[in-house]
């Protein structure tokens, strides 16, 4: 199993990429950790003409704060994010993720960026940008802009980066000191892709009252999904375990549509998403309220 | 199509230059191109862990990256743990003799993936000797003997220091 012949370019920076991306057109393909691309490329799923290897644009390589938020540049590893002290401080939610990350040799190749774009339906991180409100600033040979986890996310493999585009960092707003964040999956062995997951980020007010929740699930759609309808219901409650349980029953039974394959039948998909709503949205509250 | 890429390379403490196709993968480089055939293939997909050796000191699976990308980066292989012959690194010893291996297939992905756990976690418990050999595949032993080796190999080398 060996890639088909493809062309190699090795570019330094982001304007070269971007010239690059302008010249071979739809016959390019980044790639940033190849954890997912090379593979792919071995099986002959995929056999791009043009590879344009981001690996030495040393500019994209970076975790930064400005006023709260947390920057990263889309080539940084995944283990430099694991092993951040800013990271941690800033957003315990992506910190505590990071190792549920399929295993340590693919983070130390696989970028942030990367996982982002390729936006696998059973990928960590698609749903913590989501859960987390995170912005993406997407580049091109005109200028830049920057798009909203909301609108990021298209669908299956599915994201707002254009074909002669590039995602260059991504950004997580300052999170509010009343919110509390947990996440869970399940797989069958660590670092498997999970057959659930689910991210919560939960505010509590003065009154002990739910003022904020965003719960997104991985692995149960086509795209990281938002649980809204649930997140509504938990809005006002005092976050009791029958008002949390009332509210994951929403999530399995309106929000969220499972399908079945070989790892998880449709109705055991709609079990779990009941059970880690609960779960998780449990140990968030508790850390809101600590 | 057919261009070739200089790539220059420091692997086990030695300097190579070599002119490669860019599809050649990391794998087959170092088996076929500097014959150094400890670095096994399983999968060729990233899944088994056969393959794991050494990148400026991070455990990275070779079979999933391309040659050019290692242009003036440091690799470490399975050869490279051990002096010589009869003086096997510590790791190496615990694996004889705890009888970390049947077929040793894995057991150099699991070595290679080994050596930057334990620098990074010199005491492990057995629950994180499990999640760090997680992404290495072993058909023959049942991993409780590798588990066996790794407390062994841990405990031989903070004696070590």
């Amino acid at each position: 199993m060996k890639p088909p012949a493809f062309k190699f370019f090795a570019p330094n920076t982001v304007e070269e990429a971007l010239t690059l991306l302008e010249t071979h057109g739809s016959e390019a393909k980044l790639l940033a950790g190849g954890q997912s691309l090379i593979p792919t490329m071995n099986f002959r799923l995929a056999a791009p003409e043009v590879l344009i290897d981001l690996n030495r644009v040393n500019d994209l390589d970076f975790i930064r704060q400005d006023d709260g938020n947390l920057h990263i540049g889309a080539m940084t590893r995944q283990r430099a994010v694991e092993r951040s002290d800013v990271v941690s401080k800033l957003q315990p939610l992506l910190f505590e993720t990071m190792p549920y990350i399929a295993h340590p040799q693919i983070r130390n190749r696989g970028t942030i960026g990367g996982s982002l774009v390729h936006a696998d339906p059973a990928a960590e991180l698609p749903a913590i940008a989501l859960a987390l409100k995170a912005r993406f600033k997407i580049v091109n040979k005109t200028g830049e802009r920057w798009v909203d986890a909301n609108d990021f996310y298209t669908g299956m493999f599915g994201t707002a980066v254009e074909e002669h585009e590039l995602l260059t960092e991504v950004m997580f707003p300052k999170s509010t000191e009343s919110s509390g964040t947990a996440f869970k999956e399940i797989a069958r062995r660590h670092g498997d892709y999970a057959m659930a997951g689910v991210a919560a980020v939960v505010g509590v007010d003065a009154a002990g009252q739910c003022d904020a929740a965003r719960v997104v699930f991985l692995s149960v759609s086509d795209a990281p999904l938002l649980m809204e309808n649930a997140c509504k219901a938990l809005l006002g409650t005092n976050l009791s375990a029958a008002e949390v349980d009332a509210a994951a029953d929403i999530a399995a039974n309106q929000d969220a549509d499972p399908v079945g394959d070989i790892h998880a039948s449709a109705e055991y998909r709609r079990h779990l998403v009941k059970v880690l709503f609960s779960d998780v949205v449990q140990v968030a509250a508790e850390r809101a309220r600590a | 199509m057919s261009d070739l890429f200089k790539v220059q390379v420091m692997v086990n403490g030695k300097s190579y230059e070599r002119d490669v196709p860019p599809r050649l993968l990391l794998s087959d480089f170092l088996r076929h191109e500097l014959q150094l055939t400890g670095t096994h293939v399983g999968c060729e997909h990233g899944v088994c862990g056969a393959c794991t050796v050494l990148l400026d000191g991070e455990a990275v699976r070779s079979c999933i990256m391309l040659t050019p990308q290692v242009h003036e980066m440091t690799i470490t292989t399975v050869e490279g743990l051990a002096d010589d012959p009869t003086n096997l690194h510590p790791l190496q010893e615990a694996f004889r003799e705890a009888h970390g291996l049947q077929c040793g297939f894995c057991t150099p992905g699991i070595l290679m993936t080994l050596i930057p756990f334990l620098r990074d976690n010199p005491n492990p418990t057995e629950r994180e000797i499990r999640e760090g050999i997680s992404g290495n595949i072993c058909r023959c032993t049942g991993y409780h003997n590798i588990v066996e080796a790794v407390k062994l190999a841990a405990e031989a080398m903070s004696n070590e220091k």
